[in-house]
């Protein structure tokens, strides 16, 4: 397969999921946002959502205040953006015009009719809030619908497998931002953990990767940081831990290595970072430091992008 | 004509012929139009739209950022053309291609009929899309154009004209195969009534042509893949189309590397060896080596590892010379000398403005005629003298005294029309026809049918897509 064919899969599959993850946590932030102040403390939730989108500084250069209006203006519809769920979708669909003979119909039809939907949405942008959460539903459909397609209609074999490695990578990323953010707004010092006050905090974020009701049947529990900081690291039932979005990328890159007939720096690299994850307890996170844990993560996370570029899509 | 009243002949009538006597092709069609109420046809033209649409078979127009990705109109009232008709164009299609092979041939090597002074020379030295890297250079199997779009129109049931020979980067093949998928859908009815010849295996056919053109250093299973200069070309959807329909990699200029004057594509598995490139980028963006340096699309090396016969390009470099509207006149002429058979397929009568003759019947004529640059397409840079104001044609005086060698003239004709949906009913529109050759090492075949294009606007002669053209399916019908 032509490396500028498996590239664009790696980040066709990536805008989707990062659309996606936009829309989550935008959704997520409404609803914090909506709580009486006395519920949310005295934190800037556009602010961390700004954060978790990595996009925290580049905001400040278009907007003064980080208010509800301006965050999802700019995380929605900024053209500015390089990272808004518009140019994730115009982005993707311009990779999907680019590889088209490597997609099914169906794949193709998901993004195409989306994006020709979404045009009359971020030409006028919502009027109001029940457009805007009409929106954000639909842009978690489309990814839904994407991935399904995907998962039921392409040959498994390398599109397949350099269109998921996309997927898991953007999706440990997303879920290790959130994840680094929150800690960092809601233990700024231990002793407010499990606090009245934090309780819709940590819905959030579980909201945000879609995870509320898991939560509920792995523990049986009330919300408490250090299980759900477990269950988004180290739980591998959980799709969107790092633990399995790292199964799967040591899974895909396999069967690229079987396919090939040969193994390389993506697969051994991928593998290490498993293997920490597996043999890792939340009581060394902690002592370690959860942030920077997951700084870790992340750096280590982007420089497998990086290796698996170089060894493969360039 | 009953259900059709007011349709008002203004041509030589596809389906009417030169008053109401209905063509044998068209019966059942007529028939069916009657039977049919015109909301349902307004329905299902709205369908086709969205279908279009949704598939994603847009084309760009350059420069109109409006709208950069619009759909060409789709009329759902088919063009019929019966056997026999069929069977003449075909012959006629075959022998102009060979005629056209056989004359690159000899520009490119001995030059016969240079010497034989058919044609001037200095039309093909001075020429800029003749290419002296092709001089002495061997092409498998001696052929050059391996995919050819003739447009051919008619004036009268009799006669098939060429208006253009497309010997380049033809396009137009995937609005043939999308327009029959769209109508066999919806218009399954109308298909059951007729016996319409299959166009589906055009991707096949061409696929076999180009691997039949492999070069000997090529593998007993040659590489064949589809270069386009990417996703903002007019024509990108057709690329990918075709590509995928064939089942071969659709590469751009940076997919593809030269090494020891082969060309490989870069895959996840590391360099693979191409040996046949069905290439949908002009000449002067190929290789940067060669022609355009500024150009970022092209393939360094790419020249020298064809003229090391590594690689074969369909269709070949330096085609151009042979569908140039300024040879396009010597057609009748190249068809005799190299075949010694009358040409099938006719002419439009041509001025040639370089010629002082032929120029001053043009000055003197303006006002009917249609006058075309030499190196323009797409219908665009030309005078159709009796559409334009004074002020136009004597702005084009000047233009035209200034370079005279830059022009062509022909007479505006009336080309045939095909009953087509518009606002006010069925109406008689103008439509001209592309059907596709393709030249193999062992034949050349023609899919029955081809690109019908139709002029939209009441009157108006030019169907170009980026004029406001529209399509049509095409109906071949069998015996």
């Amino acid at each position: 397969m032509l490396s500028r064919t498996a590239e664009n899969l790696f980040w066709l599959a990536r805008y989707v999921e990062r659309a996606e993850y936009l829309a989550r946590t935008i959704d997520a932030t409404l609803r914090v946002t909506a709580l009486p102040a006395a519920y949310i403390g005295k934190t800037n939730e556009w602010d961390s959502a700004l954060l978790t989108a990595g996009v925290g500084a580049a905001f400040y250069d278009h907007y003064e205040e980080a208010n509800e209006r301006n965050v999802v203006e700019y995380l929605s519809f900024s053209s500015e953006n390089p990272s808004s769920i518009k140019n994730c979708i115009e982005a993707a669909r311009l990779n999907s015009r680019s590889v088209r003979t490597a997609l099914t119909s169906e794949m193709w039809d998901t993004i195409n009719s989306s994006w020709i939907e979404l045009q009359a949405v971020w030409n006028k942008g919502p009027a109001n809030r029940e457009e805007l959460a009409k929106f954000l539903r639909f842009v978690q459909e489309t990814s839904l619908r994407f991935d399904g397609s995907a998962y039921r209609t392409m040959l498994r074999n390398d599109a397949y497998w350099f269109s998921r490695l996309g997927v898991h990578l953007e999706r440990a990323d997303n879920t290790a931002r959130i994840l680094d953010v929150k800690y960092h707004v809601l233990l700024p010092e231990e002793e407010h953990v499990g606090g009245p006050l934090d309780y819709y905090q940590w819905t959030s974020i579980l909201r945000s990767v879609s995870a509320t009701t898991a939560y509920h049947w792995v523990y049986r529990e009330t919300l408490k940081p250090w299980l759900i900081a477990d269950l988004l690291i180290l739980n591998d039932t959980l799709p969107r831990s790092l633990a399995s979005c790292y199964s799967n990328l040591v899974r895909n890159l396999d069967q690229i290595g079987v396919a090939y007939g040969r193994q390389g720096a993506a697969q051994r690299h991928a593998r290490g970072i498993r293997n920490r994850l597996e043999h890792s307890h939340m009581d060394d996170i902690f002592q370690h430091g959860v942030h920077e844990f997951i700084q870790e993560f992340i750096a280590d996370n982007s420089r497998l992008g990086e290796i698996i570029t170089k060894q493969y899509l360039i | 004509m009953g259900g059709q009243s007011g349709y008002m002949a203004v041509a030589f009538d596809e389906m009417n012929g030169l008053g109401e006597d209905l063509r044998p092709a068209y019966h059942e069609l007529s028939r069916w139009l009657k039977e049919t109420p015109p909301d349902a046809l307004e329905y299902r033209r709205q369908e086709a739209e969205l279908l279009f649409r949704r598939i994603g078979i847009t084309f760009a127009v350059y420069g109109d950022s409006e709208a950069q990705e619009r759909l060409i109109p789709f009329d759902v009232i088919p063009r019929i053309m019966s056997a026999t008709e069929w069977t003449l164009l075909e012959k006629g299609l075959k022998q102009r291609v060979l005629a056209l092979n056989m004359f690159l041939k000899d520009i490119y090597h001995g030059r016969d009929i240079l010497r034989a002074n058919v044609i001037p020379e200095d039309l093909i030295f001075q020429n800029p899309v003749f290419r002296p890297e092709m001089n002495g250079q061997d092409v498998p199997h001696d052929i050059y154009v391996h995919i050819a779009g003739i447009d051919i129109i008619r004036t009268d049931p009799d006669n098939f004209i060429v208006l253009e020979d497309n010997a380049r980067t033809p396009s137009g093949v995937s609005y043939m195969l999308e327009n029959r998928e769209i109508m066999m859908r919806l218009f399954p009815d109308l298909f059951a009534r007729h016996r319409v010849a299959p166009v589906e295996r055009y991707p096949d056919e061409l696929l076999s042509a180009l691997r039949s053109v492999a070069p000997h250093s090529a593998s007993a299973e040659p590489t064949v893949a589809l270069m386009t200069p990417g996703v903002y070309n007019s024509a990108y959807y057709e690329h990918s189309f075709l590509a995928d329909k064939l089942g071969i990699e659709l590469v751009e200029g940076r997919d593809l590397i030269v090494k020891n004057d082969e060309v490989f594509m870069r895959t996840t598995e590391g360099l693979k060896r191409v040996d046949v490139i069905y290439r949908r980028v002009d000449d002067d963006f190929l290789d940067p080596l060669t022609f355009r340096p500024d150009s970022a699309l092209g393939v360094p090396g790419l020249m020298s590892a064809y003229a090391a016969g590594n690689i074969t390009l369909a269709n070949a470099v330096g085609t151009g010379i042979a569908d140039d509207k300024a040879i396009y006149s010597y057609m009748p002429d190249i068809v005799k000398f190299y075949l010694s058979e009358e040409p099938i397929l006719k002419n439009v009568q041509t001025w040639r403005c370089r010629e002082p003759q032929d120029l001053s019947y043009v000055l003197d004529n303006l006002a009917d005629l249609v006058v075309k640059e030499v190196h323009g397409s797409g219908g665009y840079g030309m005078l159709i003298g009796p559409a334009a104001t004074k002020a136009t044609i004597e702005a084009f005086r000047d233009k035209l005294k200034r370079e005279p060698e830059g022009f062509i003239a022909q007479p505006t004709l009336a080309l045939s029309t095909c009953p087509t949906c518009t606002d006010k009913g069925l109406a008689p529109r103008h439509v001209d026809l592309r059907p596709f050759v393709l030249t193999g090492s062992s034949q050349t075949t023609i899919v029955p049918g081809g690109l019908t294009r139709v002029a939209l606007k009441e009157g108006s002669l030019v169907v170009n897509s980026s004029q406001g053209g529209g399509t049509k399916d095409t109906w071949i019908l069998s015996e």
